[in-house]
């Protein structure tokens, strides 16, 4: 259990976990090390639990047993709220607020968190040029973007409060393939300086490829293969791995 | 835009509380049944002490025996005229007591007393149609026992009475099923031919109006219905001279006379209070009134249109605001919990249940008669379409963006102030807006229990069958809540902008 201790560098350690939802058992003991300043991306099919995963990070679900440890410690069941802040979710689909517009979707916990005004432009105006988003829809409602914009606008909120980690459930796969391509480019710059940690959900192959570090592969609650994109192109260790990467190629 | 309209129904309800202004003063209150004669006698009773300089507070049309007696007993009115067989078989639930002395034997351990006899014998009667009579041969009441295909309607009040219809098909023998209907209605309804016999009071004006033949009690089946006023002892004591003028009023209507004022009303359209000043003037020798003649008050149509308008605006208002405000605040505390949210729409929905008329009954035990009870029963009847719909809306926000709410580290209280609560307001107006429809028609029933609005020229035009004024009422009513749907549709667009 106190291997946490080998895993300084770790910013989200899985000890043993295991979770069922009734009957179905999603993970029976799993463990799985995501390393801090890297991206990794969990690939696998629909159903192969990996949402499941990436929401007992955030405390969305809960382990029934093991221990999830993110920054180095257990994660503080009294004291979510600010355990969230540290870390930014971005969702497929964006799920920004109907009834805000684009600018308070994104502000919305800073001012909460009782950001000056002053703050809260300068970085909303920072995430703006980073997602390459022009300031004119800083008031239009989300019905009114398209889904790259809302998509960018759903990453601005994840990057708000300067997370310390970020979870990403598959942000890229509701929109067509050349919008799809100017998030990975948005994404990668926002990388290229200090990495934020990141855990990356999809199921495309090709993005977790171009996007991650290190590359896990998830079936049926069960990690199959993890280590660098190349390697696992390189030598997939089972059919289904070579069935994922033949799908992309 | 939350805190602006919460601040904003928050603000009307306190206007429409402080503009209910009590009455400080201490007035004779003079009640009276919703029929015709009770209205009239109270109006007798009102007009005679005002003569004599006596303040009166007139709660006409209240909705019933059980309402009047409750409304005595409670101290909410003070007087009102009963009738004998009423207070024996109805109140005191005693047949075998029929004389004024032992009534009020029974009634003293009540607080209660039965003021001497006017004078007349109102007792029920079963009236026909005369061809219908003629052709049939019916002249007893036992005749209709050989006519079982005959459609009996009787006011709801005979249905119900130990001394109506029950003990009367037993002692009749009569095979008929029967149905109700409204008293007022019911002459009409039997000249049209829609119905063959009722119930009928046997001073009834609309008896000459109507070719209606009254059949014989010959089996002596219904007992005497002698009217008297009806007063608690205490007031006996503290409105020694106001009850002095009520008693003489003892012994000065017959019958006849009766019957003749009720046909003024009935048949030649003169209102309560000219029928009253005008039998209070020829009587005024007689009951050693001061000499000057009863003012009559001129009641001008659109100053009592807008006070009855207002009144009931005061009415739905309140009860809406309350609605809104308490049924909010528990949906938002309810909602989370689906069996606790299950379990209290269910009961608003229960209550809803509750016919009207006897849910304002229930009332007067608690909060008496007049406005309170009336603005509580409304809101009871509010709250169902609003808890109804925000427990809905609150409780079907979109998951994923619940989901993102947490995860961004909001409180509960800011996923419900940011997320759950405007994304549920149009669906929570749509339940106000509801509740604002309903409660604007079923306020016209607190009429019957003395509430005003614009139920009161409806309560007065069914005990006159007059179309006219029941109209008075009933198409400002349905005006008011047309233009409630349309006001809280343009609120719920409003509200709903920015939506998809």
């Amino acid at each position: 259990m106190s291997s946490s201790s080998a895993s300084a560098d770790a910013c989200v350690a899985f000890h043993g976990v295991s979770k069922n939802f009734g009957d179905l058992v999603v993970f029976n003991d799993l463990s799985l090390i995501l390393p801090s300043g890297k991206t990794t991306a969990i690939v696998g099919a629909s159903g192969s639990g990996k949402t499941t995963l990436l929401q007992m990070v955030n405390a969305l679900e809960h382990p029934d047993q093991g221990l999830v440890e993110v920054f180095g410690e257990p994660i503080p069941q009294d004291q979510l709220q600010y355990f969230r802040h540290r870390i930014g979710y971005a969702v497929q689909g964006a799920g920004l607020f109907p009834h805000l517009s684009a600018r308070d979707n994104v502000v919305l916990v800073a001012r909460l968190q009782g950001w000056s005004e002053a703050r809260i432009q300068q970085r909303f105006a920072e995430l703006l040029e980073a997602m390459a988003l022009p300031a004119s829809l800083a008031q239009r409602p989300p019905r009114e973007l398209s889904g790259g914009q809302q998509q960018r606008l759903g990453l601005c909120r994840a990057l708000m409060l300067e997370p310390d980690l970020l979870l990403l459930d598959e942000p890229f796969s509701a929109v067509d393939p050349v919008t799809r391509l100017g998030l990975y480019e948005v994404f990668e710059e926002v990388q290229r300086g200090q990495a934020i940690s990141t855990l990356l959900v999809t199921h495309d192959m090709r993005e977790a490829r171009r996007l991650a570090d290190v590359l896990v592969v998830l079936e049926h609650g069960q990690i199959i293969q993890s280590g660098s994109p190349d390697d696992v192109f390189a030598a997939p260790a089972s059919p289904y791995v070579e069935r994922l990467i033949a799908s992309v190629a | 835009m939350l805190r602006s309209f919460f601040s904003a129904v928050f603000l009307v309800g306190l206007a429409l509380a402080l503009s209910v202004q009590a009455n400080q003063s201490n007035p004779v209150r003079v009640a009276s049944k919703n029929f015709a004669e009770n209205y009239l006698l109270a109006e007798i009773v009102a007009q005679l002490l005002e003569g004599e300089d006596i303040a009166v507070e007139r709660a006409f049309g209240l909705g019933g025996t059980l309402i009047c007696y409750q409304a005595l007993l409670n101290a909410e009115i003070d007087v009102y005229v009963e009738y004998t067989g009423t207070l024996s078989q109805a109140i005191l639930q005693r047949p075998e007591l029929t004389g004024r002395d032992e009534l009020n034997s029974a009634l003293t351990e009540r607080g209660i007393r039965l003021l001497p006899q006017l004078g007349f014998n109102n007792t029920y009667a079963i009236a026909v149609r005369s061809q219908l009579a003629e052709s049939l041969g019916l002249r007893n009441i036992g005749d209709l026992a050989k006519h079982p295909q005959l459609r009996l309607v009787f006011s709801h009040e005979f249905l119900e009475r130990g001394d109506g219809w029950p003990g009367l098909s037993k002692r009749y023998a009569l095979p008929q099923s029967v149905e109700g209907i409204e008293h007022a209605l019911a002459y009409q309804a039997i000249a049209d031919g829609a119905i063959d016999a009722t119930d009928a009071y046997s001073t009834d004006g609309e008896l000459s109006r109507y070719p209606l033949r009254v059949l014989a009690d010959d089996l002596a089946y219904f007992p005497a219905y002698m009217a008297a006023p009806l007063v608690r002892t205490d007031w006996l004591e503290q409105a020694p001279a106001a009850a002095a003028w009520v008693r003489r009023l003892a012994g000065t209507i017959d019958a006849e006379t009766m019957q003749r004022l009720n046909a003024k009303v009935a048949v030649e359209g003169m209102s309560y209070a000219e029928v009253a000043s005008a039998f209070l003037d020829v009587q005024r020798q007689t009951l050693g009134l001061s000499a000057r003649g009863s003012e009559m008050p001129t009641v001008r149509l659109w100053p009592q249109l807008a006070s009855h308008v207002l009144r009931h605006l005061q009415l739905t208002g309140l009860a809406l605001a309350a609605a809104i405000l308490i049924g909010l605040a528990v949906s938002l505390v309810v909602f989370a919990n689906r069996r606790l949210a299950n379990a209290v729409v269910y009961f608003c929905g229960l209550l809803q249940t509750v016919p009207s008329l006897a849910l304002l009954a229930l009332m007067i035990p608690i909060f008496g008669i007049g406005f309170t009870p009336a603005v509580v029963a409304l809101f009871l009847y509010s709250l169902l379409p609003i808890v109804r719909n925000a427990v809905t809306a609150l409780s079907t926000v979109d998951p994923t963006l619940v989901r993102v709410a947490m995860a961004l580290g909001l409180s509960r209280w800011q996923q419900l102030r940011h997320l759950r609560l405007p994304l549920s307001l149009p669906m929570i107006f749509a339940g106000i807006r509801t509740a604002a429809v309903i409660s604007i028609g079923t306020a016209t029933l607190a009429a019957f229990i003395g509430a005003g609005g614009l139920g009161e020229p409806i309560v007065v035009g069914l005990s006159l069958n007059d179309t006219d004024m029941i109209l008075r009422g009933a198409i400002p009513a349905a005006m008011l809540a047309i233009l409630a749907e349309f006001l809280f549709a343009a609120v719920q667009k409003r509200v709903s902008r920015g939506y998809q």
